[in-house]
């Protein structure tokens, strides 16, 4: 989707199939995408679109029942779709790609020291001797923002809070140098308070070590946050993409408006939250047209029979809905999404709902 | 407490304790001298971060949990401590919760017709067979599921409809009052709005209450009358929903409200972050009390503080104007 850049990743009609007892599920139908290199990427979407399922499939972590049934995933001149071998996995996964998990709990070893789980990830990858990791290991902790690393070196997981546990994990994640940070869903099962310190985290790290950072998150707050670039997905396919400018000012399908509008902070107390009718399709059936079409208050005869293709709106801006066809009428945004900067300064303005006091 | 005299008390709070202990030594203190009380037909929010003790609240309301010290009043009949049978069983059927994850929630070997009806079963609430059917019927209904589902089970339904069931369930025993923690937390963007919407329906529709426990404060900003803050146990914090809104008081109700994502980069992108740091702020005082700064706001202060407080209000109250 974008040309002369420096892409680190690219995907091309990547399909992912599913064997569900005797089903076939279709997770991923078809998605090219392009990742810039240093760049942060938000992929949007519901829990069941694929999000989650689309990045397994750079790191080889797809379950058993599943795999990539069609197309490409280029990183460093190599087809990682073609990649069979749990040997060779290893010299990407956690090396080159890592991921940050979003329950930190599960993804740290209970019975086992905290600083002990990041040094054996740096002797292992890189090759360092157990004094030389420690040290390293204890620098990783302080840089993510540990209080006395030397002294919580020692400890172990149950001993700190949800924050730091999932500051250990990026940690982890970090202590190769991978060059792409995958966070799925990082700051879901965190507070508020501590979810804003984390994600502020991630980001100072991706400057100072200038990773590529690929974020997936259904909190559009997070994304308006973090994003250089953002990514819409439903059921199983990239609906919209764009700069993250363009996807919060300027939204062109109808899905991107139904997920702006029933945000809460922009619900008017007394009247009725904004909410998008119906739920998403089953994978396991064939989806005819635009996936979207039935719950869409913007459906034409067209989304029912024939699946749209990418529309170009900018040049970094890309749209799947027939309503950007020329032949099509001309639809405007609902006035919440019209409106949503107008709104958000107003609320956040001094003196406003989430104004500065 | 009560602001509004000619509003009837539903639930009273009063000096609420509790505990929780491994040994003699190692006690806990989950929920600290917690006062409020929540008035007929309102929704009053409890938010908090987790570990916070807001559902320890709801649970101890319940009877899940037992308290420590305190009362609990439910129509001015104390449901906390030693009940008669009889009580307890008003207790359970009029008082009715909705989880945060419906998966776990329902019993998935069960079918979504006995899932509904298990309250109507232990409290011989229908008169026969035909009775009962139409009342589940009429409750999947009310939540918009069809009579068709009530064969199925559990996973056979999307996260929001399993909410539905959720709902259905407690409101199948026409309770007076609803404990509903953190019912949408689990639930995708797009559906959060639908389960909402719903229950301001029944809200409208029976005249309900509704405790509504939640950890983030935009979802109550929309949804709630009146919203408590607590923080490690302690409620610091309890006002009208605008007002809260407009005039957070307590240094730890504002972080919460600046650690809100606002949804647009440019406002995102720009925010400082300011966390609150309790040692620092040295503003919650344990010998402090709930203390009324303006009508029918709460704070939680020492005496010696209320001089800090007032002018922070009055300061505010000029950016207003």
């Amino acid at each position: 989707m974008s040309e002369q850049k420096n892409i680190i990743l690219s995907v091309k009609d990547l399909e992912v199939k599913f064997k569900v007892r005797d089903r076939v599920l279709t997770a991923i139908r078809n998605i090219s995408m392009d990742f810039e290199e240093g760049k942060v990427v938000a992929i949007v979407g519901e829990s069941g679109s694929g999000k989650s399922v689309f990045t397994k499939t750079f790191t080889g972590m797809l379950e058993i029942n599943g795999e990539v049934s069609k197309g490409e995933i280029w990183f460093e001149g190599q087809d990682l779709a073609k990649i069979k071998k749990d040997s060779d996995w290893e010299k990407i996964r956690g090396k080159k790609i890592a991921t940050v998990f979003q329950d930190p709990m599960t993804s740290l070893n209970p019975v086992k020291k905290i600083g002990d789980q990041i040094s054996e990830v740096i002797i292992k990858h890189q090759g360092k001797s157990k004094a030389e990791a420690k040290k390293m290991a204890i620098e990783m902790m302080a840089k993510v923002g540990i209080k006395d690393p030397d002294l919580r070196y020692d400890e172990y997981p149950f001993m700190y809070s949800g924050g730091m546990r999932q500051r250990i994990v990026i940690a982890i994640a970090l202590a190769c140098r991978p060059r792409i940070l995958i966070c799925d869903e990082p700051t879901t099962a965190l507070d508020v308070t501590i979810q804003a310190q984390i994600i502020r985290l991630i980001k100072d790290l991706s400057e100072e070590y200038g990773f590529t950072t690929i974020y997936i998150t259904h909190d559009l707050g997070v994304v308006a946050n973090v994003a250089d670039v953002v990514a819409v997905m439903y059921a199983g396919q990239i609906i919209e993409y764009g700069k993250v400018d363009e996807i919060f000012y300027d939204s062109r399908h109808p899905y991107t408006w139904g997920l702006l509008s029933s945000l809460p902070q922009l619900g008017e107390k007394g009247e009725d939250l904004f909410a998008i009718r119906g739920t998403p399709p089953s994978l396991f059936e064939e989806i005819k047209g635009d996936a979207f079409a039935p719950r869409s208050n913007y459906a034409m005869k067209i989304d029912y029979e024939e699946e749209p293709p990418f529309f170009k709106v900018t040049d970094t801006h890309y749209a799947k809905t027939w309503l950007l066809d020329p032949r099509a009428p001309k639809v405007e945004p609902p006035a919440a999404v019209k409106e949503l900067h107008e709104r958000m300064l107003t609320l956040t303005s001094k003196g406003g709902i989430y104004g500065e006091r | 407490m009560s602001v509004n005299k000619e509003k009837e008390v539903l639930l009273d709070v009063k000096h609420l304790e509790v505990t929780f202990s491994n040994s003699k030594k190692h006690v806990f203190k989950a929920v600290k001298d917690a006062n409020f009380q929540i008035f007929k037909g309102e929704t009053f929010a409890l938010v908090g971060e987790s570990g916070s003790g807001k559902t320890t609240i709801a649970r101890a309301i319940i009877r899940l949990n037992d308290t420590s010290d305190g009362e609990i009043l439910f129509r001015g009949k104390k449901i906390n401590g030693k009940l008669s049978k009889e009580d307890k069983k008003w207790v359970q059927r009029n008082i009715q919760m909705i989880f945060q994850d419906p998966a776990a929630s329902l019993n998935e070997r069960a079918t979504i017709d006995y899932c509904i009806s298990e309250g109507l079963y232990n409290f011989h609430l229908y008169t026969d067979e035909a009775d009962r059917q139409k009342k589940v019927d009429m409750a999947l209904d009310s939540v918009g599921l069809l009579p068709e589902h009530k064969s199925r089970y559990p996973h056979e339904f999307s996260g929001g409809q399993r909410q539905r069931v959720g709902i259905a369930r407690a409101m199948i025993m026409e309770p007076e009052f609803i404990i509903a923690d953190e019912p949408i937390s689990a639930l995708d963007v797009s559906i959060r709005a639908q389960v909402l919407n719903l229950m301001n329906k029944f809200k409208e529709e029976r005249g309900l209450t509704y405790m509504f426990i939640a950890h983030d404060l935009s979802v109550v900003r929309y949804f709630a009358d009146r919203i408590a803050v607590i923080h490690n146990g302690r409620i610091v914090e309890v006002a009208p929903s605008n007002e809260l809104f407009h005039f957070p008081i307590h240094p730890y109700t504002r972080s919460l409200l600046q650690a809100v994502p606002m949804p647009d980069p440019e406002i995102e992108k720009a925010k400082e972050l300011k966390p609150y740091d309790q040692e620092k702020e040295n503003l919650v005082d344990e010998t402090g009390s709930l203390q009324e700064i303006k009508p029918g706001h709460f704070i939680f202060m020492a005496e010696n503080e209320r001089e800090e407080y007032e002018a922070i209000v009055k300061e505010m109250e000029k950016v207003k104007e």
